[in-house]
């Protein structure tokens, strides 16, 4: 019944706004839609430090935040508002420009990425023919942001914490994307829908198991999550790049943090989730619903990794990047290619 | 040419892994350490000095805030002192209640100890789990001294107060259950297979060397040397328990924890001993005292084995009410003595795991 939904408000908005030249009927329904996904962004980074607290809770025999708001659903936004009436700390050595310019900068790659992605049938902002090609170029744009949050604070641990985040970052882009030429070898596209319909059938966790371990493990530690999270490593590093950051200039470092996982999961689900499609043939449910349910139980998942296990140190990461996952993610091309050749040789 | 430029990094006094204000200067070569420098003495109050202005039965809870984790310890090894000092013969039961709060404390002090390594290494929920133990043995010892941390509980000649109705009772079923909670941490922290990659061959330290920089408790039996005071030396009444003494293999960061984390099982059966025990002894809780304690001229040196290592009170005394002086052999600090040479070319991350297994308490490292 809600299937076409959000497709129906931008139809309805298109012929509201019939007697507009076409050039900017368009316009405002582009623009309508970037700012529905800001605020898609913004209320779900709200909600998911909501959620991090109550998973953190269950998991360590706990309540969590329960005062503000009921059930202390209210409770992030307290926090953010307490964080807005703050003082933002500049202390004098630091390169004042860069330093306040990398918190105003750090959602953008962000709120870019999420222009491509199908929250559900029909339902991207863009359906760009190179999509994946242009997500991971921007995503990876963030480790930038970091850098220079680190770099311009002038102080030794927000340093390492952004020389750590590059040298994280070079290692762990590779096979990240190593691992998604294994889906794009099989549907020959990097436009999200071709890939999303490739799908309908088999989702790509089966064909593609090991692509989606090494995806997954990479994407997490492309978002800077435990057992990964040695860019800001509290017990080490103080916090990392963020150590000077106050107020609310610390606050977008953090939800920052979240809307990347949000991207993080939403790749995991378009490329091996099926996307927007409905499992066991559960059509009754719409198509976004779907896509959402996907994307948080991948967001429980890495909440509860974070939860459980230790951080692990800056050697073992890269070797674990360069000596396991790259290998891996070299074999499972060369498996898929034979895989496919095979497939087309016997022309089931 | 590639040349890399040494620096300086301040690693304290204000930082979350310090385990309170401790600081090292560490000499860094990009992550690895140089040279490290620990400085000591943020939280120094002169506790040997102030001994000299009270009276014997006043320093009391001055040791508590030697190490505040286990305070109970802390008071046993001072009055164990005196006792020597005077000759006063402490009665059976007292002794029985000195070794069941004292080893609640151990258990109160291995908790935060290994709790806090997991939140070192970056795991939050052992920590949390940890505490949530540390909180039922806080209450039990609130509920027979009235007072959480800083317990006060040992008295020159015995203790003070007899236990409540019903709490040996209510220990003893804690310590049912306590087996179950350790293998708990031993699925979520040890078993662990990044944790033991971060600890396995971090910080190694000999056996020679250990014993050579005169370093006690888990961290030299994590080392593989058999010294633990309660089996070598007994006190008290330890030669009526049957208990083991775990060692460690290799002397790395992850013996010296599993050694804790042993040590509680071990702490769990010499309890449940002592409440056996002790349910057939009638008699005070407190020895034939003066009113005013005036030992004699003299000096008297007792020492025994706190959480951290071996404690040890020399006290001095001229005849009269108050000591002429004090000195107290502090575990933790001695044990931070050979920091330099075991931080010398591990991994910022390690110096964080190497500072935890040695479980230091910055109360008793600065006295």
């Amino acid at each position: 019944m809600f299937e076409n939904l959000f497709v129906g408000i931008a139809n309805g908005l298109r012929s509201l706004l019939g007697g507009l030249p076409l050039e900017i009927n368009e316009a405002i329904v582009m623009l309508v839609k970037l700012v529905a996904i800001l605020v898609f962004i913004l209320v779900n980074a709200l909600w998911l430090v909501y959620m991090e607290r109550k998973v953190a809770a269950f998991v360590q025999a706990r309540i969590g935040p329960n005062r503000v708001g009921p059930k202390g659903l209210l409770q992030t936004t307290a926090d953010i508002g307490k964080l807005i009436c703050k003082e933002i700390i500049i202390h004098k050595d630091t390169d004042k420009l860069v330093f306040m310019l990398a918190p105003m900068l750090v959602f953008v790659p962000t709120l870019m990425v999420f222009a491509v992605i199908p929250f559900g049938k029909n339902m991207a902002a863009i359906d760009m023919n190179i999509g994946l090609l242009y997500l991971l170029a921007i995503g990876s744009l963030s480790t930038l942001i970091f850098w220079m949050a680190g770099w311009a604070s002038n102080n030794k641990y927000s340093l390492l914490g952004g020389m750590r985040s590059v040298a994280q970052m070079v290692s762990y882009e590779l096979p990240m994307v190593l691992a998604i030429l294994g889906v794009i070898m099989i549907t020959g596209s990097l436009k999200m829908s071709d890939i999303i319909a490739a799908q309908e059938h088999t989702w790509f966790i089966f064909s593609q198991p090991i692509a989606f371990l090494i995806f997954f493990i990479a994407s997490v530690s492309e978002c800077n999550r435990a057992p990964f999270d040695l860019i800001e490593a509290e017990s080490e590093l103080v916090n990392g790049f963020n150590t000077e950051y106050s107020g609310m200039a610390f606050a977008m470092f953090y939800l920052a943090e979240y809307a990347n996982m949000l991207v993080s999961c939403a790749m995991v689900t378009i490329l091996f989730l099926g996307g927007w499609y409905a499992p066991f043939g559960l059509d009754f449910i719409p198509s976004w619903l779907w896509f959402f349910i996907k994307m948080y139980v991948m967001m429980f998942i890495i909440m509860q990794l974070r939860w459980t296990y230790p951080r692990i140190r800056v050697d073992q990461l890269m070797g674990f990047g360069w000596k396991v996952l790259v290998p891996l993610s070299l074999a499972n091309i060369f498996v898929t290619g034979i895989g496919m050749y095979i497939y087309r040789a016997i022309g089931w | 040419m590639i040349r890399t430029q040494e620096y300086n990094l301040n690693f304290g006094p204000q930082h979350p892994s310090t385990h309170g204000v401790f600081r090292i200067l560490l000499t860094l070569d990009g992550e690895r350490v140089v040279k490290a420098e620990p400085i000591c003495g943020y939280l120094h109050r002169g506790v040997e000095k102030l001994a000299e202005a009270r009276t014997y039965t006043q320093f009391i809870p001055y040791t508590d805030r030697l190490d505040y984790l286990a305070a109970m310890l802390q008071n046993w090894g001072y009055v164990m002192a005196v006792e020597k000092l005077m000759g006063v013969e402490v009665p059976e039961k007292a002794e029985y209640m000195r070794v069941i709060s004292g080893e609640l404390s151990r258990l109160a002090s291995h908790l935060i100890a290994i709790g806090t390594y997991s939140l070192d290494i970056g795991a939050f929920t052992g920590f949390l789990l940890a505490f949530r133990e540390r909180e039922t043995t806080m209450d039990l010892l609130e509920e027979l001294t009235g007072s959480r941390m800083t317990l006060s509980y040992a008295r020159i000649g015995g203790v003070a107060a007899d236990a409540p109705d019903g709490w040996l009772e209510k220990v003893d079923k804690f310590m049912d259950k306590m087996p179950t909670c350790i293998d708990e941490y031993d699925g979520l922290i040890t078993g662990n297979e990044i944790f033991q990659a971060r600890t396995r061959e971090v910080g190694v330290l000999k056996p020679e060397t250990a014993i050579n920089y005169s370093i006690s408790g888990p961290s030299l039996r994590g080392s593989g040397v058999d010294y633990d005071l309660r089996k070598a030396k007994p006190y008290g009444v330890y030669d009526r328990f049957d208990f083991d003494v775990p060692l460690g293999k290799n002397g790395d960061c992850f013996d010296r924890f599993d050694c804790r984390m042993k040590e509680m099982r071990q702490l769990v059966r010499i309890i449940k001993q002592a409440i056996q025990q002790i349910k057939e002894i009638d008699g005070p809780v407190i020895g034939k005292v003066p009113k005013v304690i005036k030992p004699p001229v003299g000096d008297a040196y007792a020492e025994i084995e706190t959480s951290k290592g071996i404690i040890g009170y020399y006290v001095v005394s001229d005849g009269s009410p108050k000591p002429y002086r004090v000195h107290v052999r502090r575990p933790s600090f001695i044990n931070l003595g050979y920091l330099d040479e075991m931080l010398r070319g591990y991994l910022v991350a390690d110096v964080v795991a190497i500072l935890g297994s040695l479980d230091i308490m910055l109360g008793e490292v600065d006295c």
